[in-house]
């Protein structure tokens, strides 16, 4: 029989195993010792792995970035936690001018597997500084690997896939996937870096979500495919490496691409992802393109209008509709209630 | 022992010297900071090490990497952009790196190794390893944020690490009286719980004497770190061959003790004639061998562009 995991277990399943298979992987970052441990995802570890594995850090996050880096030059794998990737800013300098360069500008001497595990946040008042999905930034910068699992089992997958990799791995979290659920097996294995996942097949449209907008954009493949639109979505899961050939071939098939990022679209995933499908497909297809993505401002808290801020499923497919039938007039569907639960079933 | 650091710091002064003597030729495609002046810190502390202890530096370490043992020949090549250097031609003078030889590193941005030296020395406490781990930095990584957090969490931690901080009063062009308000730079180490000791006379002795007695205590398991601020004068430019005191940010009157007081002048009166003569020799040679090597290496091939950016045999 299948078995079923929350996101939160995947995660908290993949780092113990990890762990136990290898001791030379440690977790730290604020809070991870705390009682609420990180949402759940390093519950039991310290218990298991003791306080000089698994700790709970200074409010340091450049030094505490830096002191990750060192551990990984000297042969370690360590796992640093942050509860928002708006705290990332504070690792900048660490993460652009050291993890990155290191393996380069020593002449191939070094490398530095760390893992930087971060949350994106979103609704109940997140706000500015709580709610930014900045792996863009990161995906601009040679030597730094970016991945964004959607579902449980992806999360485990590519966790354990980012603690063995040899170079620095930015893994992205959003906190409403925390709460998805789907299977996971018990066994380990990873998932193929920089390999993307078609999620529904379809012929008129590629949707392309990230993140948290990988749901949006299954949502908005059924509120389509009512009125006869058959979209095809993909699930990019790693940014860097960014499997550019599954999206481009679905382009080719379907000649429309969509984009929905979980960030803001200026110079965003979602650009990079139009512009390298266009450069392959230009010499051969006509295809026609979109961006989506979080509206050019900063996150407000109130709920009427961060509902107004970030794309959804009806929103998406309103876009998508336009671009496929070139319909002028505006139309958006529904609220369909049996929507409002979408989780992946896999199996993957 | 005086033959041994008047080898050490004559090595290093006469490579400086060296680069600086073809640096007009523009065959070295680097920027350069020279140690000259500084010499003293880098092999009192590295004469009180083990060949496994290691060291992370700045931009500023030529002085730290030949004294703690780094290859003399891909330093050099490094400096010609060869593909013999110790980075393949890929860093640079201010990316020097010998893992052999216990240098894991130096960086040109001011303050950042200081958090990976002290995350080395969590993974050596961690795997109760005997190596010691020494972070060099200046006078201006103290103004960093990262030099507070970094001090912090090593003491958090009692690791096994020793922070030198070589004072040379600028940050490039800016003296420290006017960056920082307090000047004494091992109160803000001592806020920490971190035992810390000035020494004032770039003296090479007095300097691996005082990092000696914490090399022993740490080896004795003893708790760490420890701390020390070395004043010392750099007599170059800041990056570049020639002197700077035209620029009128400093004089050459406050140059002229730290010039009086050179412990490589000081040693040349307490060794045997015969004996300074064949140490300058022997030196003499090993640099120009550096250098012919250097000058007869191939530059990377075209390939290595796109080496060494991931993994590549993931």
């Amino acid at each position: 029989m299948e078995r079923i995991l929350s996101y939160v277990d995947a995660i908290r399943e993949a780092t113990h195993q990890e762990m136990d298979r290898d001791p030379s992987v440690l977790v730290f970052g604020l809070d991870v010792d705390d009682p609420k441990v990180i949402q759940g995802t390093t519950r039991g570890l310290l218990e298991k792995f003791g306080p000089e594995r698994v700790f709970g850090t200074p409010l340091s996050e450049d030094a505490m970035t830096g002191v990750a880096i060192g551990l990984a030059l000297a042969g370690l794998r360590p796992i640093h936690v942050h509860i928002r990737m708006d705290f990332l800013m504070l690792a900048m300098n660490q993460l652009v001018n050291i993890a990155a360069k290191s393996r380069y500008m020593y002449g191939g001497q070094v490398q530095v597997p760390i893992v930087v595990r971060s949350m994106i946040g979103k609704s109940w008042g997140q706000g500015a500084q709580h709610s930014q999905g900045l792996y863009s930034f990161f995906m601009h910068v040679p030597g730094l690997k970016v991945v964004a699992p959607t579902t449980p089992y992806d999360a485990k997958g590519c966790l354990i896939q980012a603690i063995r990799d040899n170079d620095p791995v930015i893994y992205v979290e959003h906190r409403i996937l925390h709460f998805q659920k789907g299977p996971v097996p018990e066994t380990l294995y990873t998932a193929p870096l920089g390999k993307a996942r078609i999620t529904a097949q379809g012929s008129d449209v590629t949707l392309v979500g990230i993140s948290h907008m990988q749901l949006e954009c299954l949502r908005a493949q059924r509120y389509l495919e009512a009125i006869g639109i058959q979209a095809e979505v993909i699930d990019p899961i790693w940014l860097q490496p960014l499997d550019i050939e599954t999206i481009a071939e679905s382009a080719r098939k379907t000649g429309r691409l969509c984009v929905v990022d979980n960030g803001w679209i200026t110079c965003g995933a979602g650009a990079e992802i139009v512009a390298a499908v266009l450069e392959r497909v230009q010499d051969t297809h006509a295809i026609q393109v979109r961006r989506l993505g979080f509206a050019p401002v900063t996150c407000p808290p109130t709920p009427t209008l961060e509902d107004l801020y970030y794309p959804n499923g009806r929103t998406i497919a309103s876009v998508v509709r336009k671009l496929v039938s070139g319909a002028k007039d505006e139309w958006l569907p529904d609220e369909r209630a049996d929507l409002c639960e979408i989780e992946f079933k896999g199996p993957f | 022992m005086n033959e041994r650091f008047y080898k050490a710091l004559y090595r290093i002064r006469r490579v400086e010297e060296e680069i600086a003597a073809v640096y007009p030729t523009d065959k070295i495609k680097s920027p350069v900071h020279l140690s000259i002046g500084q010499e003293a810190v880098s092999v009192g502390v590295c004469e009180a090490l083990g060949p496994d202890d290691v060291v992370a530096g700045t931009y500023r370490s030529h002085a730290l990497y030949l004294a703690k043992g780094g290859n003399l020949k891909r330093m050099i090549a490094e400096l010609y952009g060869k593909v013999t250097g110790c980075a393949k031609g890929k860093g640079g003078s201010m990316h020097l790196i010998d893992t052999a030889a216990g240098v894991m590193g130096t960086s040109a941005v001011v303050g950042t190794t200081i958090p990976n030296a002290v995350g080395y020395a969590y993974a050596m406490k961690l795997q109760r390893k005997q190596t010691l781990v020494v972070s060099f930095f200046g006078d201006g990584a103290v103004d960093e944020g990262v030099f507070h957090e970094s001090m912090n969490f090593a003491a958090l931690k009692a690791l096994p690490i020793i922070f030198i901080c070589e004072n040379n009063s600028y940050a490039i062009h800016t003296h420290q009286s006017r960056r920082q308000k307090l000047s004494n730079i091992c109160a803000k180490a001592n806020v920490f719980g971190i035992p810390t000791e000035q020494i004032r006379d770039n003296d090479v002795f007095r300097i691996h004497e005082r990092v000696s007695a914490a090399v022993k205590k740490l080896h004795a398991g003893e708790s760490g770190p420890f701390f020390f601020e070395c004043l010392t004068y750099r007599l170059k430019e800041h990056v570049g061959p020639n002197e700077d005191f035209h620029l009128g940010y400093r004089t050459r009157e406050e140059a002229e003790p730290w010039i009086k007081n050179d412990p490589l002048v000081k040693l040349v009166a307490q060794l045997e004639p015969r004996r300074r003569i064949e140490i300058e020799a022997e030196v003499d040679t090993e640099i120009k061998d550096a250098f012919k090597f250097a000058e007869s290496s191939s530059f990377p091939e075209a390939d290595e562009l796109f080496t060494d950016v991931y993994d590549c045999r993931a």
